[in-house]
């Protein structure tokens, strides 16, 4: 028998490093002690502790995919101005912790001067939470970073300025997967398939537990069959919904299509319990195809959606508690989208969303 | 430099505009790493045939780790030799994403050493991704992030990587300390969050109040929200700095509040607590003013997933309330038990909250030992198909002893 040699003091199972030890001092020991904060200007936020001290952050918007070089920029801007204390945000943005209120202006005139837009606090619409797209998933139906950077391109104004009546979120997932878990954002972009699963008959007996296969169907429309002898697969193309799912235990069966997949638009989800319960997004527009490099049919929706709501809604209420007091149908009016058979659910729980009341508007 | 081998005209498009550029920063790091010349040849050959180029999956790793890499091949590796191999590294973050400087630069020298030099600040779940590298330097660069006092995240059926909000770091609203029970939960489990052992995967959020910051309720197996069991705390000369400020307190505040337990008459503000829901809508509107009470702690909901398979769910109520110094030993012995259960009764990729839908709730319930409870229903059934169980029935006369 041979063995390997174990590399010597091969470290494991550490965990990540703790929290403290990269905690501003001022953080440290006014630590559960925040009294409140408030907006100072648009990105820059000022918490106050119950011992009078005072910490601005001041937010940065980022594409979340970084360069090592821009890290060390981030770094190297920590330094200048905040004792090297930094902090990236749930929805990618980063933020300097600064002590000083006198800094705050050198550092956000060079944050811009970067090409760093200096927002996405309040009601302003934060960074797009977002996946990988083609930069590096295989099960994509869209790309994320590009269709991000044409939407932010164009809501800039909107990330720089808190002038909506309540925040506004927005997440991109690149296919049904949702690693971005975009089913509870204001507005949702989420990758969609149209075209079932192209059987590889050749490799699937190789690559694939055919069991598993046909059990990871939410339809069943997965059953077993026999090609040229050997055990395979065939699908019931009309009981298909484009879930990806099998595709996701089987490589040997690609949705993957480019005329067919696309883009879905969805609206009025949040996570926040603030007023009216937690709700997921639902669908507004269920399908534009993809159009690189920039999506412009993807950008004029979103905007059109932000502005509309921008325009109507009352102080406070989110994109889903504006369209519950205005009501669906007049949603599909004042955004002028059309309303079609695929914004009819049909699956699991379809009938909770019918309306059962003869409360309507006219 | 990328400008001198590939060409990238539908990608320079969007180096255009106000928003930072990805496709800026892959071209910076290919001044120093070749690599990212050829992802960025064959991102440009995905915008020309709107398909991605990835193959799928790939079971590549650290020795002795079910998970924390991501294997990733071109599907196109003789036109991108640089991208044949091309996996992803999730490094564990610190809690609450807080950085130092120096500890930036540790990670970049690592990464600049054993990859690309690209990554994601941050992933979805909330780790650090180093984006691209071969499979031969998987075990240096996990050497390397050790040594500095890193370790790999989740991916696959294992716990993944915890995350959570600013909590009491910076924020007065977090009812708990988020980052240390975020941080001692990821501790408490390295051996689920490395070895893969479960169904499918489980994450842990700790959110510091109903505001929610981390998306838990949407996001999380097990959503940890910070919530507060006493009066709200109220500073009336603050009240009236508000409303003299502009404030309209009856229009703004009072009006938006869910239950309606609220009262202005132009002087003074009267709260209901007894009827309030905890919501945060007007503790948001008027920080200086209002805060959450003193008896702080958390409720734990259950079950949060994306739609892949049965459907999307948010998490829901399992413990109304569990004070905030009991909330690690709470969810330890908690965890322990719904482990167990759905280790045992979970289908290969059945996250909890499928199968809480399977079994039912009440049957989960039993499993893990916990009374039912009114907060954890939004109503109570409206139908009648009711599985009485048979310990509650009278035997029949002549049937039994």
């Amino acid at each position: 028998m041979t063995t390997t040699p174990a590399p010597a003091k091969r470290i494991t199972d550490i965990g990540p490093p703790h929290y403290e030890k990269f905690l501003h001092p001022l953080i440290k020991k006014n630590y559960g002690q925040w009294k409140y904060h408030e907006s100072v200007a648009s990105g820059v936020l000022r918490h106050v502790a119950e011992s009078g001290d005072e910490i601005y952050s001041v937010r940065a918007g980022s594409p979340r995919l970084l360069s090592t070089a821009t890290i060390r920029l981030f770094a190297d801007l920590a330094e200048k101005y905040c004792g090297g204390y930094l902090r990236f945000t749930s929805r990618n943005n980063v933020e300097f912790l600064l002590d000083d209120r006198a800094k705050i202006e050198p550092l956000k005139k060079e944050l811009l001067a970067l090409g760093f837009p200096v927002g996405g606090t309040n009601n302003a619409i934060s960074n797009i939470v977002h996946t990988q797209g083609w930069v590096h998933c295989h099960s994509s139906a869209t790309d994320a970073s590009g269709i991000v950077k044409s939407v932010m391109d164009a809501l800039h104004d909107r990330f720089t300025h808190e002038d909506l009546p309540a925040k506004l979120r927005i997440a991109l997932a690149c296919c049904l997967n949702m690693c971005g878990a975009v089913h509870c954002s204001d507005i949702a972009i989420l990758g969609v398939h149209r075209m079932p699963p192209q059987i590889s008959k050749e490799t699937l007996p190789k690559v694939c537990e055919i069991p598993t296969l046909i059990a990871s169907c939410p339809t069943g429309a997965i059953r077993s069959a026999t090609y040229d002898g050997k055990p395979s697969v065939e699908v019931t193309e009309e009981q298909c919904m484009f879930c990806a799912n099998c595709y996701t235990v089987c490589p040997a069966m690609p949705l993957n299509d480019p005329e067919n997949d696309g883009i879905s638009i969805w609206v009025g989800g949040k996570v926040s319990n603030a007023r009216s319960a937690p709700k997921f997004s639902k669908l507004a527009i269920p399908f534009i195809p993809n159009n690189p490099p920039r999506w412009p049919e993807v950008v004029d929706a979103v905007v059109n959606i932000v502005n509309v709501y921008a325009k109507h809604a009352r102080k406070y209420q989110r994109m889903g508690e504006w369209i519950e007091r205005i009501g669906w149908p007049r949603f599909f009016e004042l955004t002028g989208i059309p309303f079609t058979r695929y914004h009819i659910d049909d699956f699991r729980y379809a009938g909770t969303t019918y309306a059962r009341s003869t409360h309507i508007r006219f | 430099m990328a400008d001198e081998g590939v060409k990238t005209t539908l990608l320079d498009e969007l180096e255009k505009g106000p928003w930072p550029s990805f496709v800026k920063e892959i071209k910076k790091a290919s001044e120093t790493s070749p690599v990212c010349d050829d992802l960025l040849g064959q991102l440009e050959l995905s915008y020309e045939e709107k398909k991605g180029h990835w193959k799928h999956g790939g079971i590549v790793g650290v020795m002795g780790y079910g998970g924390g890499v991501i294997g990733r091949y071109s599907d196109v590796p003789e036109k991108f030799p640089n991208v044949a191999h091309f996996h992803t590294l999730r490094v564990n973050h610190p809690a609450g994403w807080f950085y130092t400087s120096d500890a930036l630069r540790t990670l970049c020298n690592i990464w600049e050493r054993h990859g690309s030099g690209l990554t994601n600040m941050h992933g979805s779940t909330g780790d650090i991704i180093f984006l691209g590298t071969k499979t031969d330097e998987l075990e240096p660069t996990f050497a390397d992030l050790t040594k500095a006092g890193f370790d790999l995240g989740g991916s696959g059926s294992v716990m993944r990587t915890p995350s959570c909000c600013v909590g009491q770091a910076r924020c007065e609203w977090a009812c708990y300390d988020t980052m240390k029970l975020c941080y001692e939960l990821t501790q408490t489990y390295q051996d689920e969050l490395h070895r893969p052992a479960f169904p499918y995967k489980y994450k842990f959020k700790c959110a510091g109040c109903p505001n929610d910051c981390v998306a838990s309720i949407a996001r999380s197996d097990c959503s940890i929200i910070g919530t507060w069991k006493d009066d709200i705390q109220q500073d009336d000369a603050a009240v009236a700095e508000y409303a003299a400020l502009g404030l309209d307190i009856q229009k703004d505040v009072c009006d938006n509040c869910p239950t309606k337990c609220m009262a202005w008459d132009g002087k003074k503000l009267t709260i209901d607590n007894h009827e309030c829901v905890r919501c945060m809508h007007c503790i948001n509107v008027m920080p200086k003013a209002l805060r959450p009470g003193k008896e702080r702690g958390a409720t734990i909901l259950i079950g949060a997933k994306a739609p892949i398979i049965q459907g999307a769910l948010l998490s829901s109520v399992l413990i109304p309330f569990v004070p905030a110094d009991e909330l690690l030993e709470t969810l330890k012995e908690l965890t322990g038990r719904i482990w167990e259960f759905w280790s045992e009764y979970g289908k290969n990729r059945e996250r909890v909250g499928e199968l809480i839908q399977r079994v039912g709730m009440a049957n989960f319930l039993d499993a893990i030992g916990l009374e039912p409870t009114p907060e954890m229903v939004a109503a109570p059934r409206d139908n009648p198909y009711i599985f009485f169980q048979k310990e509650d029935g009278k035997p029949k006369d002549g049937d039994g002893q």
